[in-house]
């Protein structure tokens, strides 16, 4: 099979996700226990607007034909009226999406920036203090819950340095830089952990290559050797383990919103959930999921233009 | 290493046939375990923990959510090791009940996914074809939400409480445990052992349980170990967000959410729940790497 054939075979796949994700976001109502149009009303809860309420989500009809109608908004970009906000959640979602996607990025070039020269020190002299060091970190950085460290870095940088704001967006990039760091930190060191631990593995497996003891044997420096041929070999089961933590790394966003007070997506959705406002919470969870799928998409596209040895024949 | 393990080979005439040889595998691992400085860490902090959390009643007098208006906000004295929260409760009773409600919650909310991905997971690399796809297709759909994601909105959904942390991360949790034993099941099923019990005329169940999970469980075990490590940080998560156990119950997260609001004055209401997590997780990960050492004696 060819690359297209790749390429079509794995967005073909896309569909029984797609379908299936949706499924999910649908039946989240129907998880409510009672009736889902009083729970989802609370206290405006009168007996026209459940009445109204189950008129406009088709919570009469048979379910089949409820999960049809639910499609049909969605492929019109309609995710349903916010409850507490009012207005549509889909333009709700798009105006908290920009501080969410920086956040992201932020903090993905953020783990890079730490793991890789950590990663680097620990492999380069197996089993020596440096790497045990290192190996030390994932030890105690797994169990670290990501709100707690949020807040101890707020009270150490923000509130006894002053050296970064204690919370918001910040304006203008440079705005957004220096307001963003403290919380794409919290979620980088999250994150860390494990792409040290895979990273330190991974490098280890190529210095251990042939390519490398003739890269060495005929006298190529250390660093140019790290930069040339480990690195670059060692980057790609990197590159895999952060896809594969990208839900982790998203779920995160949402806590760390929360505690920076940063107006994104996740900060939606918990202020949503104390709202009790069913269809932002809804709209969120399936938004996260189009992240999430779309970048387990992207990276498994990019094997190709980091890797060419990738061959598509399974 | 292998200076000390000399004599514990045997010098008699034995000839060196392999019932030997597995007895001397064992005989390394059961000698070993004890000198892993790492895994007797481990063993050490879960013991103190496990220890402090099941002896709370013994070790105070206080009840964990009793108020006394009178004392609100004390600083750590005799009679308050921590001193007491903005309801005059004790800060140090509530954090070892905390601590013994979140380790249980945690062990149980560990033990659900184990179970639901092993089977699933044995199905799916048992059987292949259409059982292996729907099931690996429910696993697809399943990581394309966010871990964090999706447990907040299901237990916004389900209703705060222990019942909804259960489902929550079960139907979150399962995921990884079913890859892991399909992919072993996947290996396994090939070998000599699985053809023989087959043309023994075996049933595929007893197959399935006797002869193929007994040989691939050590993986789903190693995972179990991290897992649960994440399990307990969803648990203090969720607490922390008042989406966990209802007050006034202690928990570790709904503690360090009140203690957020005293941090300049009180710090220690807030930090010492985070820190006990931190020794919580560092323990099981300790265990955790040790045991997989020791269950992966290839590496």
């Amino acid at each position: 099979m060819g690359r297209t054939g790749f390429v079509v075979q794995r967005l073909l796949l896309l569909i029984p996700v797609a379908v299936g994700v949706t499924i999910v976001v649908f039946f989240m109502v129907h998880l409510i226990p009672g009736d889902p149009a009083a729970t989802i009303l609370g206290i405006h809860a009168t007996p026209k607007a459940i009445a109204l309420l189950h008129q406009q989500w088709g919570l009469n009809r048979p379910l089949a034909s409820q999960y049809w109608l639910f499609l049909d908004r969605l492929l019109h970009g309609n995710l349903g009226q916010s409850i507490f906000y009012g207005g549509s959640v889909t333009s709700l979602i798009l105006s908290h999406l920009p501080p969410t996607l920086w956040l992201l990025s932020y903090a993905t070039v953020l783990t890079v920036l730490i793991s890789v020269p950590l990663a680097v020190l620990a492999a380069s002299r197996r089993d020596g203090i440096r790497d045990h060091v290192v190996r030390a970190v994932p030890l105690v950085g797994l169990g670290m819950p990501p709100f707690w460290l949020g807040f101890l870095l707020i009270y150490a940088f923000a509130i006894s340095l002053r050296i970064f704001p204690v919370s918001g967006y910040g304006s203008g990039f440079t705005g957004h830089l220096q307001s963003m760091f403290l919380p794409s930190l919290t979620v980088a060191l999250a994150l860390t952990p494990v792409v040290i631990r895979s990273l330190r593995a991974s490098m280890l497996n190529v210095l251990g290559a042939e390519y490398i003891v003739t890269a060495r044997s005929k006298g190529v420096p250390p660093h140019r050797l790290y930069q040339r041929h480990v690195l670059r070999n060692a980057v790609i089961p990197a590159v895999t383990v952060l896809a594969i933590n990208i839900g982790f790394l998203v779920g995160a966003t949402v806590i760390i919103e929360q505690i920076f007070a940063i107006p994104g997506i996740g900060q939606l959705m918990i202020n949503s959930i104390f709202q009790r406002d069913f269809p932002v919470v809804q709209g969120v969870t399936l938004v996260f999921a189009i992240m999430v799928v779309l970048v387990n998409l992207l990276a498994d596209l990019s094997y190709a233009a980091l890797d060419p040895r990738v061959r598509f024949d399974r | 290493m292998s200076a000390i393990e000399v004599p514990s080979v045997p010098q008699g005439p034995e000839p060196a046939s392999e019932p030997v040889l597995v007895i001397r595998a064992e005989g390394r691992a059961a000698s070993r375990w004890y000198r892993q400085p790492a895994l007797m860490a481990g063993i050490v902090i879960l013991a103190v923990v496990v220890g402090l959390a099941l002896a709370a009643p013994l070790i105070t007098s206080y009840d964990p959510i009793a108020q006394n208006l009178n004392e609100t906000l004390l600083g750590p004295s005799a009679h308050h090791l921590l001193g007491t929260d903005q309801l005059g409760r004790d800060t140090f009773t509530r954090l070892l009940y905390g601590l013994r409600l979140d380790l249980r919650i945690g062990f149980i909310a560990v033990l659900l996914p184990f179970v639901l991905g092993t089977v699933l997971g044995s199905l799916a690399g048992y059987f292949g074809g259409g059982v292996d796809t729907t099931i690996m297709r429910l696993v697809d759909i399943v990581v394309a939400f966010p871990f964090y994601v999706l447990i907040i909105a299901l237990v916004f959904v389900l209703g705060p409480g222990e019942r909804s942390i259960y489902l929550a991360i079960t139907v979150v949790g399962w995921v990884a445990y079913a890859r892991i034993i399909r992919g072993e099941i996947l290996v396994a099923k090939r070998q000599d052992y699985v053809t023989a019990a087959r043309s023994g005329g075996l049933s595929n169940v007893r197959i399935m349980r006797r002869h193929l999970l007994p040989n691939v469980i050590s993986q789903a075990y190693i995972y179990g170990m991290s897992d649960i490590v994440q399990v307990i940080l969803a648990i203090v998560t969720l607490g922390f967000f008042g989406l966990g156990i209802p007050p006034p119950t202690a928990d570790l997260g709904s503690m360090i959410n009140d203690g957020q609001n005293f941090l300049s004055t009180h710090w220690q209401l807030a930090t010492i729940p985070g820190l006990v997590v931190v020794l919580v997780g560092l323990g099981l990960s300790l265990v955790g790497d040790g045991l997989a050492d020791l269950l992966r004696p290839g590496q």
